[in-house]
C-alpha cells in the first residue's frame, strides 16, 4: 500500500485541519477581493458588522442559518451512508409543495401550532419521496445517485414551474406564486423572545422553524450514533462489503438514508415558505440545497459541526448582503465563490494540508520535551 | 403541422444549439474515459464563456478570445486534476466546488471590470466568429429541397460549429485507433494494469483532464463569441449538465454522443416552438415538460429500462499505487 495518511489525534483531525482548510479558502477569497480592488480586511470587518453588529442583522443571520442546518443535515445523513445527495435543492423545492398543501388547505381553519407539525410531516414526506426515486434506482438498478439527483433537481424545477403557473396560481394574477396563506399557516416570528433579552430583531424573518432545525439536528445525532439504523448506515458508508457480509440489506439502507436525507432537505421549505413569505414562490430554495454540501463538509457530518457551519454561512449570507451596500463591486455572488472555495479546500483538497500538518505536529512533539518520547517508548 | 421551411429552421437551430453540448460532452468523454468523473463541465464552460468574451471585448479579436477562454477552462481543469489525481480527493465534491467558483467569479469579475451587472460589453465585427458560407451556397439556394438543405443547414454556421462536428470522428480515431486512446481507455477501466505496464497513471489522467479543459473552453467560447455577442450572467444555464446527460445517454462513445447532443439540441430548438401546439392523442405539451425531457430520458436510461449504461469501471475512484 501507498503511505497512508498518518493517524492524528482527534483535535487535529476535527479541529485544526478544518480550520486550516477554512483559512486557506478565505485567503483565496480575500485574493479575489484584492483583484476587484477592495480591501479584504475592510470587507471582512463590514461583513461581521453586518451579521452581528445589530439586532436585525443577527435575526437575518439566524434565519439563513436555519435553512442551512436543514440542508446541511440532509447532505450529512446521505454522506454517512456513503451517498452523495446533490439533490437537496430539488427535494427542498418539493418540500415547499408539501408545506403549501397544508397551508392552503388548513391555513384558515387550524392554528399555527397544529399546522406546523402537519407541515413538518408533509414537507418531510414530499422531500423524502423525491429522494426515494434516485435511491431506489441506485439500490436496485445501479444508476449513479449523483447523476440522478442532479437530473432530479432540473426535473423538480420544471415540475414546480409547471405547477405554479398552471395549477397553484390563483386565477387573474400574473405572478407565478400561490395566494398568501391565512394567519393559521404563518409561523410566529421570534421578535418577542429576543425582546426579552433586549435585542430588537426589527424586520428579520427569524421564526420558530429555528427550533425545528435544532430539534432535527439533535434527532440526527440520535439516529446516526445511538440507533441500530444509524449504526447500519455508518457501516454501509464505511465499507459496503462489511455491511453486506454482516447481513444488512443494502437496498433498505440506501432507501432509508436517502429518504431521511430528502426529508430533511424538504423541511428546509418551512423556513422561507411558512416562516417568511407566507406563499410558495418560484425558486424559493435559492441555492440553500447546494449550501448544504459546503455546510456538511465543513461540519464533518456531525450535527454540532453542521450547526456551527450553518451559522458561518448565515453570517456570510447576511454579512454579504450588507457588504454589497458598502462595496458595490462585491455583490452577493462573492458568497458563491466562498462557498465553492470552502467545498474545494474542506472537501476535495482535504488531503492537501494533512501531510504538512501531520509532519509539523510530529516535529513539535519531538521538540517539546521527553514526555512525548516516553509515550512513544511505551507504545512499543 | 409545420411546413418544409419551418423544419429547415428547426434543424438549423438544432445544429447551433447542439454545438456547445457536443464540445462539452466530448470533453467529458475524454475525462470520464480516463476514470475522472467530471460534473464541472458546466463551470468550465461558464468560465470559458466569460474569459473569451472579456478577451474578445478588450482585444477585439474572436481568436484571442477563444485562446483565453481555452486557457481559463484548462486552468480550472487542472484544479480538478490536482484535487482528484494528485490529492486523491472526491471527484464529485471537486466538480461541485468548481461549478460554484465559476458561477460566482464570472459575475464578480465581470462587474468589477466592465460594470454592466455581470455582463461583458457587446461584441461586434472581428470580436465575434462570423458565419461561413460554403462555396456555392447562394447559387444553389434555389434548387428545390437539396439547395435549401445545403444553403441553410450545412452552410452558414460559424467556424466552431464545423470544428465541433469534426471533433466527433477525430475523437473516435484518437480513442479507438491510437496508442494514447487505448491507454486512456485502459486507465479508466483498470489503472493497476496500466501502472504495471510502466505507464504513469497520473500523467495519462492529467492529459485527459487537459483535453477536457480545451474542449470545454471551446464550448464556452462558442456560447459567448459565436452564438451570442458577449457574456451574460449564468449563460450556460445547465448546458453542462445536459452535456453530461448526453454523454451517459451515449454510453461514453463518440458517435452516439453526437446523436444524443443532436437529440437534446432538437428538444431545445422545438421547446420554444411547441408551446401551445395541440398534438393528436397527447394534447397540449407544456414547454416545461419539453425542457425537462433530456433529464427524464437520462434517468430512464440510467435506470436500465431502455438500453444499459456502462460507465468506465474505475471512474470516480482515486488511484492508489501498490507498494
Amino acid at each position: 500500500m501507498s503511505r497512508p495518511y498518518a493517524k492524528l489525534p482527534g483535535w487535529i483531525d476535527y479541529g485544526l485541519i478544518p480550520l486550516v482548510n477554512l483559512i486557506v479558502a478565505f485567503a483565496v477569497a480575500g485574493l479575489v477581493v484584492l483583484i476587484v480592488g477592495e480591501s479584504p480586511v475592510e470587507a471582512a470587518a463590514l461583513m461581521i458588522r453586518g451579521a452581528f453588529g445589530y439586532g436585525e442583522g443577527i435575526g437575518f443571520t439566524l434565519y439563513y442559518a436555519t435553512s442551512f442546518i436543514f440542508t446541511g443535515l440532509a447532505v450529512a445523513v446521505a454522506f454517512h451512508a456513503g451517498l452523495f445527495n446533490i439533490g437537496g435543492e430539488g427535494q427542498a423545492y418539493l418540500g415547499g409543495l408539501g408545506v403549501a398543501t397544508v397551508a392552503l388547505a388548513l391555513g384558515g381553519t387550524l392554528p399555527w401550532w397544529l399546522n406546523l407539525p402537519l407541515a413538518v410531516c408533509l414537507s418531510f414526506a414530499f422531500g423524502a419521496a423525491w429522494a426515494f426515486i434516485p435511491a431506489w434506482l441506485q439500490a436496485r438498478r445501479g444508476s449513479h445517485i449523483v447523476i440522478t439527483t442532479i437530473m432530479f433537481n432540473f426535473i423538480a424545477a420544471a415540475l414546480m414551474v409547471y405547477l405554479l403557473v398552471n395549477v397553484l396560481k390563483p386565477a387573474g394574477t400574473m405572478a407565478p406564486e400561490t395566494r398568501t396563506f391565512e394567519a393559521g399557516a404563518q409561523l410566529p416570528k421570534l421578535r418577542g423572545l429576543f425582546d426579552l433579552f433586549g435585542v430588537s430583531l426589527g424586520g428579520a424573518p427569524l421564526n420558530v422553524s429555528l427550533f425545528v432545525a435544532l430539534l432535527a439536528a439533535f434527532l440526527v445525532w440520535v439516529l446516526i450514533w445511538r440507533t441500530r439504523l444509524g449504526y447500519e448506515i455508518r457501516t454501509l458508508g464505511f465499507s459496503p462489503r462489511a455491511a453486506r457480509y454482516a447481513g444488512m440489506s443494502e437496498t433498505r439502507l440506501i432507501v432509508f438514508a436517502m429518504a431521511i436525507s430528502g426529508g430533511l432537505a424538504g423541511l428546509m421549505a418551512l423556513n422561507p415558505v411558512m416562516g417568511d413569505q407566507y406563499r410558495l414562490l418560484i425558486d424559493f430554495p435559492g441555492g440553500a440545497g447546494f449550501v448544504g454540501i459546503a455546510v456538511a463538509l465543513m461540519g464533518r457530518g456531525h450535527p454540532v459541526g453542521i450547526v456551527l457551519a450553518a451559522l458561518l454561512f448565515g453570517v456570510l449570507y447576511q454579512g454579504g448582503a450588507e457588504l454589497s451596500f458598502d462595496m458595490p463591486t462585491i455583490s452577493r455572488d462573492m458568497i458563491v465563490i466562498i462557498q465553492g472555495l470552502v467545498i474545494l479546500f474542506a472537501g476535495a483538497l482535504e488531503n492537501m494540508f494533512r501531510p504538512g500538518v501531520g509532519a509539523a505536529y510530529q516535529w513539535i512533539r519531538m521538540r517539546t520535551g521527553e514526555r512525548a518520547g516516553v509515550d512513544v517508548e511505551e507504545a512499543r | 403541422m409545420m411546413d418544409f421551411g419551418a423544419w429547415i429552421n428547426v434543424i438549423d437551430s438544432t445544429i447551433r444549439l447542439s454545438t456547445p453540448l457536443l464540445f462539452a460532452a466530448l470533453a467529458g468523454l475524454y475525462s470520464e474515459r480516463s476514470g475522472i468523473f467530471d460534473i464541472s463541465l458546466e463551470g468550465k464552460m461558464l468560465i470559458a464563456a466569460f474569459a473569451s468574451a472579456s478577451a474578445a471585448a478588450v482585444w477585439g479579436s474572436a481568436f484571442v478570445g477563444l485562446l483565453v477562454g481555452i486557457l481559463a477552462a484548462v486552468g480550472f481543469s487542472l484544479v480538478h486534476g490536482l484535487a482528484s489525481i494528485t490529492y486523491r480527493g472526491n471527484q464529485i465534491v471537486s466538480g461541485v466546488a468548481i461549478n460554484f467558483i465559476a458561477a460566482g467569479l464570472t459575475i464578480i469579475l465581470g462587474q468589477s471590470w466592465f460594470g454592466q451587472g455581470g455582463r461583458t460589453p457587446s461584441l461586434f465585427g472581428g470580436g465575434r466568429f462570423e458565419a461561413i458560407d460554403l462555396p456555392g451556397a447562394a447559387a444553389l439556394r434555389d434548387v428545390p429541397v437539396v439547395g435549401r438543405i445545403y444553403a441553410d443547414i450545412l452552410s452558414g454556421h460559424t467556424l466552431l460549429v464545423y470544428v465541433a462536428f469534426a471533433m466527433v470522428p477525430i475523437t473516435w480515431w484518437v480513442m479507438f485507433r491510437t496508442r494514447f486512446g487505448l491507454r486512456l481507455r485502459a486507465v479508466g477501466e483498470n489503472p493497476a494494469a496500466v501502472d504495471t505496464a510502466g505507464i504513469s497513471v497520473a500523467w495519462l489522467r492529467y492529459r485527459a483532464v487537459i483535453i477536457c479543459g480545451i474542449l470545454t473552453g471551446l464550448a464556452g467560447s462558442y456560447l459567448a463569441v459565436a452564438q451570442a455577442a458577449g457574456f451574460t450572467r449564468d449563460m450556460t444555464a445547465g448546458k453542462g449538465y445536459i452535456a453530461l446527460a448526453a454523454l451517459i445517454f451515449a454510453n461514453w462513445k463518440p458517435v452516439p454522443v453526437m446523436f444524443a447532443c443532436l437529440l437534446f439540441g432538437f428538444l431545445d430548438a422545438i421547446s420554444i416552438r411547441i408551446q401551445g401546439v395541440e398534438l393528436p392523442i397527447i394534447g397540449e405539451i407544456s414547454a416545461q415538460f419539453v425542457s425537462a425531457l433530456p433529464y427524464i430520458l437520462t434517468v430512464v436510461l440510467l435506470a436500465g429500462f431502455v438500453g444499459k449504461a456502462t460507465p468506465p469501471k474505475a471512474g470516480g475512484v482515486p488511484y492508489v499505487k501498490e507498494r
